[in-house]
């Protein structure tokens, strides 16, 4: 029954985005631009510094919020990942995660406290989020490339793309979660939105919120890969160089810089976040 | 009650007038329905809206204790947040100041809550991330008061609640009773002149409970606020109400002192409420009070004699003698008064007849309290005011008729 016509779909999407490039590629540049700066302002910066200081600063925030086993696990990482010889790339994706994270901050950390405050809003913004969290990345990384074109830029772009959805989520469901009675209170002393917000809401969702954060960050690292096939560099570029002149060797580096990465900056999120 | 000093009145804080509120995304065909003499249940059924509030007016005298009382669901916690517009009437108006709290914007509502108006609530409803004096402070904190300065008052207002000493320490690290002491400071610090407390003790357990109200009447006395108190507890609201609103269904069913309610209980619902109440725990000697006996003003020139004619005049047993300021001096009887001129004394001054034995009692007193007095004395015992001022007397006849009148009323059980 569908064979005597099929909706042209796949006609329509390539001519919109052709005519998007053709047309609109000022703006997309213009947005790309905050992202381009931050992103390399974090690259440089890391690059700048000698490995030691960095794996200080690692190893003293490991050893501030949590204690002597995730400090010398944090160290003993680092270490390794410097002497496979991953040091650069490690610091390339660390800027790309910083970015991504930043932006999911700053874009994320608003809109969940819109959808916190307000039941329509979170039900139009519901949806989106369900598709920005289920369609697979390769099916955005092509218009992505056409928008952006290549590189680290366009690759952080795509993990923001992916890694906002739960921190959206989770602000909401914090601000929702503050027990009302709470609000009640400080409306009945004469606190406005604003004061209610700032004063009870967000510091009383907190723990949540920074649970979200703690969720992009490890979404992103998950991103680092795929982002790795629209040219951004980092621990990436080793798994699919592997991958692609099957040097599997090659390949499974790679991919141990990301896990021992992902655990040392996940353990620390996680106890700043039980710290508060 | 506060009295206007100027004008002797009673001095009005707060007016509700024909205040409605209803549930649901439809509340004008509620109100319509409810103004066709429709009842709560029936416009839910019919329209699946609720009912919280339903044409409710009274009003609240400055610096009283004005208990709302109700089962649950009977719109007594909804109406206490209408007061300050936590909810948002359907239709009517209230009044605080004369100002219509209604018809204020956001802004101005912010301001009105900020200076006229705290509450202290059931659950406590304390910032947990905030210490006790951070807590207590809240009020004064959203109204921009710089931080020295309201902390100091934030510690004033702690050790009023008796919580000295405990400013560093945060809600949870403390008991149930202490924590709603901290809720109660956070209520003072801001020094309003109209407190709400919406079940304000119901969390804590009874011995807490008691104590508390004690401490609420203390502060009373210390500095008069108007206090609106929500209680689903008759003798919390007895102990403490100075007047009491009955509701039921969402509307207000009767309005006024716990003894007047007592005496005239308006329907069957706010009887059984004081079914197993113990009127004479309620009613004063002060409301029971008559003053039909004789009373004899005293001068410097009072005498036996004159008592004598006054008293045989009267058809009375014993007479009350009070000086100008209308003040108790003694209670004489014909009888004394008789052995004394049978003695040749007719110039003695009136008090040589005085009768040691005749105390006066209290008018704030219960008629529990005056029992025993009534009961033993041969004489209608007399009833003075704090200042010692005569307000009349009480006889054995005049308490048992009330009592009698209570328990049909009351229908308080047979067994008191």
């Amino acid at each position: 029954m569908f064979d005597n016509y099929i909706i042209p779909l796949d006609e329509w999407v390539t001519t919109f985005i052709e005519w998007l490039v053709d047309n609109h590629r000022e703006v997309f540049q213009t947005m790309k631009w905050p992202v381009e700066q931050t992103l390399n302002g974090l690259e440089s910066g890391l690059n700048a510094l000698h490995p030691a200081i960095i794996i200080a600063v690692v190893c003293l925030a490991a050893w501030r919020f949590s204690g002597k086993r995730l400090t010398i696990f944090s160290l003993a990482s680092m270490l390794i990942v410097g002497f496979l010889g991953l040091w650069e790339d490690t610091m390339i994706t660390l800027a790309m995660v910083l970015a991504s994270v930043i932006f999911c901050g700053l874009v994320g950390i608003p809109l969940g406290i819109m959808s916190g405050r307000s039941d329509r809003f979170e039900m139009i913004l519901r949806p989106i989020l369900d598709a920005m969290q289920t369609t697979p990345a390769f099916v955005y990384l092509v218009p992505i490339v056409m928008l952006f074109s290549v590189g680290n830029v366009a690759g952080v772009l795509a993990t923001i793309i992916f890694a906002l959805p739960p921190l959206i989520r989770l602000t909401s469901l914090g601000i929702r979660g503050v027990h009302p009675e709470l609000v009640e209170a400080a409306q009945a002393f004469g606190a406005t939105r604003w004061q209610t917000l700032m004063k009870v809401q967000i510091p009383l969702a907190m723990p949540t919120i920074l649970a979200g954060l703690n969720q992009t960050i490890m979404m992103s690292l998950s991103m680092v890969v795929i982002a790795a096939l629209i040219g951004a560099g980092g621990l990436g570029s080793p798994v699919i160089l592997g991958l692609n002149t099957l040097d599997i060797g090659r390949a499974v580096v790679g991919g141990l810089g990301i896990v021992l990465m992902a655990i040392v900056l996940d353990r620390i999120t996680q106890s700043i976040a039980q710290n508060k | 009650m506060a009295i206007d000093t100027f004008t002797g009145e009673n001095m009005e804080k707060i007016r509700v007038e024909k205040l409605y509120k209803i549930f649901g995304n439809k509340p004008k065909k509620a109100l319509a329905m409810l103004h066709d003499g429709h009842d709560k249940a029936s416009v839910l059924e019919e329209t699946g809206m609720t009912v919280g509030v339903n044409d409710a007016s009274f009003s609240i005298e400055a610096g009283e204790i004005f208990v709302i009382m109700g089962l649950s669901g009977s719109g007594k916690s909804t109406i206490v947040r209408l007061l300050n517009r936590l909810i948002e009437p359907t239709s009517g108006r209230v009044f605080v100041d004369g100002q219509d709290v209604t018809a204020m914007n956001n802004d101005e509502l912010v301001k009105f809550r900020l200076h006229n108006m705290s509450m202290v609530f059931q659950s406590f409803a304390l910032m947990p991330h905030q210490t006790v004096l951070d807590n207590a402070a809240f009020g004064l904190e959203l109204a921009g008061v710089d931080k020295e300065k309201r902390q100091e008052r934030a510690l004033e207002a702690l050790e009023q609640v008796g919580l000295a000493g405990w400013e560093d320490q945060y809600p949870e690290q403390l008991s149930g009773g202490m924590q709603q002491r901290v809720g109660l400071a956070r209520g003072l610090a801001v020094d309003p002149e109209i407190l709400l407390m919406d079940e304000a003790f119901s969390a804590l357990d009874p011995l807490i409970r008691t104590e508390m109200q004690d401490e609420l009447l203390k502060l009373q006395e210390e500095d008069q606020r108007t206090i609106v108190f929500i209680s689903h507890d008759l003798d919390e609201a007895l102990r403490i109400g100075d007047r009491i609103a009955i509701m039921e269904g969402g509307n207000v069913v009767q309005v006024g002192t716990p003894d007047e309610i007592l005496q005239n209980p308006a329907n069957d619902y706010v009887r059984a409420f004081f079914r197993g109440v113990d009127p004479t725990n309620v009613i004063s000697a002060g409301d029971i009070v008559s003053n039909t006996h004789p009373t004899l003003v005293v001068t410097k020139t009072g005498s036996l004699r004159a008592a004598h004619e006054i008293l045989s005049g009267s058809d009375r047993e014993h007479g009350y003698v009070i000086d100008a300021k209308h003040r108790l001096l003694g209670v004489i009887s014909s009888e004394g008064i008789q052995n004394a001129l049978e003695q040749g004394l007719p110039d003695q001054p009136i008090s040589q007849a005085y009768m040691d034995e005749a105390e006066p009692v209290n008018f704030d007193e219960s008629m529990q309290d005056i029992l025993p007095m009534v009961a033993s004395s041969a004489w209608p015992v007399p009833v003075v005011d704090a200042d010692g001022v005569y307000k009349g007397v009480v006889s054995k006849n005049r308490f048992l008729r009330t009592l009698h009148k209570t328990e049909t009323n009351g229908d308080s059980g047979g067994d008191q």
